[in-house]
């Protein structure tokens, strides 16, 4: 930010810019390998999908895709599996994140006020949350004596409200919302309720966005929490799918006709395009959405951390 | 957290919570005379160790790398690109190491054959185990854990910046006496929120990773607990060595925060 107006100062005044012009070609070199080593990775996934099986297997596709080639999404565009997973998921997202969010607001508000008897333990308590909880087993217990276990709202409620989630909100909330801005809404007549919708959330929207963030992405990459309560197939999010297909290596090919696969090898080729063509299919929503939210997400760090 | 007391329970499904029989820390010693216990401790250790130091340095390189880059788009774009990765799921980032690593169809072995070397088997290779476990959460988490460094650093006094560069320090000297002071509170807190959870290696990538060869290093408390109690309904067993690995954590917490409070004047509380 403030490197490039200092490089100038000092090449100026002192005519000692040397240095830093190698520290700048340096630090710029580093930034490319970053760059690089990051993105490839991903790029190669993206090339090896649309390309030739066998020419990704003989180490041919580097750079650019080869032989351009649609098999492994003509198999999973014919998967029942990977849509029903697909379908589960965007409503456990869906509902999961109204709910998240809702909760959070409201207890993030709650716990802005500074009238609120009892906070600071409520708080404490919250945050003890975060560093110390009963463990798998006896959380299990509750669940099951609850009657959640292979009941979808397991996925919708359990673990679904973060502490992070309601001290960043709460943290903006009391840096928006003044407490004269309040007094002067209840002189008026204004109740909880009516400030909390029409005065506090409008002008929250930036960190109503972030926590939906949030929580979307968490509920649509999860899937601890539907393999420990969920044994129903038909009930699994698209995760523990891409669990079957991509780790322990179920092949969708092996349901197929076996006169068209010719042999093993061939098999196994095509199973490997459609693990390329899987991890695109399942990742597409976030990596579209991404770039589009990215400030959100940042935005999210920056109020988290000013908390410390 | 009620349902903790069946760790120094017997606990049967048909006498519920209460019913059930207090047994004191009989669990506990079945769990720490068992032949998987150091296995499973230094398994846990080893790895999340291993995690916490090798991790702790790169977001603060790349922050600062970033800080001095000195083209905007360069900087714009290696940041929302390191930062993706994050976003990416534990399974299907689990999967693409799968992918690219499999001894026989994976790109990495192709390429290492093709030159002539052998096949490594780093997933089955319990040897492997840490480093793809370790490097691959680099990977995915470097860019994103930089944030909070990018905002300190954008916090910083431009005055003393200035100061500095009329008394003739170059950029690296800034960062030396400048940049890395300032962010070190920040730091500090970061890595005693990290060591906190020195026994929580994530169950999530650790299970994921597990193949049956690699166990004789895989195998950690979290994944142990799951394997005991939700698969083999030992529950009071499972819990209670729950219960010792959330002591444990808790416990470095506070003496991780204490240290600070009293070597570096800031701390967590």
């Amino acid at each position: 930010m403030d490197c490039g107006k200092g490089g100038n100062v000092m090449s100026l005044r002192t005519g000692k810019g040397k240095e830093d012009t190698f520290f700048d070609i340096i630090v710029a070199i580093i930034a490319i390998i970053a760059l690089i080593v990051t993105l490839y990775p991903l790029y190669f996934i993206v090339i090896a999908s649309i390309s030739d099986p066998n020419a990704v297997l003989l180490g041919d596709v580097i750079l650019l895709p080869k032989g351009i080639n649609f098999v492994g999404y003509k198999y999973i565009f014919e998967e029942q599996k990977i849509w029903l997973g697909y379908r589960n998921t965007i409503f456990y997202t869906v509902v999961g994140t109204l709910f998240g969010v809702t909760v959070t607001l409201l207890a993030g508000y709650a716990l802005s006020r500074k009238d609120l008897i009892g906070r600071n333990v409520i708080m404490k308590i919250m945050v003890f949350t975060m560093f110390f909880n009963g463990g798998l087993i006896p959380t299990y217990m509750v669940v099951s004596s609850l009657n959640l276990v292979n009941n979808p709202l397991v996925l919708i409620i359990l673990g679904s409200v973060w502490v992070y989630n309601i001290i960043i909100t709460r943290t903006f909330f009391q840096s928006t919302l003044p407490e004269e801005m309040r007094e002067a809404a209840f002189i008026d007549g204004c109740g909880n309720l009516r400030f909390f919708i029409s005065i506090a959330i409008p002008l929250s929207k930036a960190i109503v966005a972030v926590i939906s963030l949030f929580y979307a992405v968490g509920h649509w990459n999860s899937y601890f929490n539907a393999l420990i309560y969920i044994t129903k197939k038909e009930l699994h999010p698209l995760q523990l799918i891409l669990r079957e297909l991509l780790i322990q290596g179920q092949s969708l090919v092996t349901n197929m006709d076996s006169s068209e696969m010719e042999s093993l090898i061939e098999r196994e080729r095509i199973a490997q395009a459609i693990k390329y063509g899987v991890i695109i299919v399942s990742t597409l929503p976030v990596i579209i959405a991404y770039p589009l939210l990215q400030k959100y997400f940042v935005k999210g760090v920056m109020i988290g951390s000013i908390k410390g | 957290m009620y349902g903790l007391q069946i760790a120094f329970k017997n606990f049967t499904p048909a006498k519920g919570y209460l019913g059930s029989d207090w047994v004191g820390f009989k669990h506990f010693n079945k769990f720490f005379n068992s032949y998987h216990f150091w296995t499973l401790l230094k398994n846990t250790l080893f790895l999340s160790i291993y995690h916490l130091i090798v991790s702790f340095p790169f977001p603060i390189f790349l922050a600062l790398v970033l800080n001095y880059t000195p083209f905007h788009k360069l900087k714009k774009i290696t940041q929302t690109v390191t930062y993706a990765p994050y976003f990416i799921s534990m399974v299907v980032m689990v999967g693409m190491m799968f992918v690219f690593f499999l001894p026989t169809t994976g790109i990495v072995n192709v390429v290492i054959r093709s030159l002539g070397k052998e096949t490594i088997d780093f997933l089955g290779d319990p040897k492997m185990f840490r480093h793809m476990y370790v490097w691959s959460g680099i990977w995915q988490s470097t860019g994103w854990s930089s944030i909070i460094y990018i905002a300190t650093l954008a916090s910083v006094s431009p005055e003393l910046h200035e100061a500095s560069i009329v008394d003739g320090a170059n950029k690296f000297q800034r960062i030396w006496y400048i940049d890395i002071p300032s962010i070190l509170p920040t730091a500090v807190i970061i890595l005693i929120l990290n060591a906190g959870r020195i026994m929580n290696v994530g169950f999530e990538k650790t299970f994921l990773m597990q193949t049956a060869s690699n166990l004789s290093r895989s195998e950690v408390i979290s994944t142990y607990v799951y394997k005991v109690g939700i698969m083999g309904v030992q529950y009071s067993y499972a819990a209670a060595i729950g219960l010792f690995n959330n002591v444990i954590n808790f416990s470095v917490l506070l003496i991780v925060n204490k240290i600070s409070n009293k070597v570096a004047d800031s701390g967590l509380w």
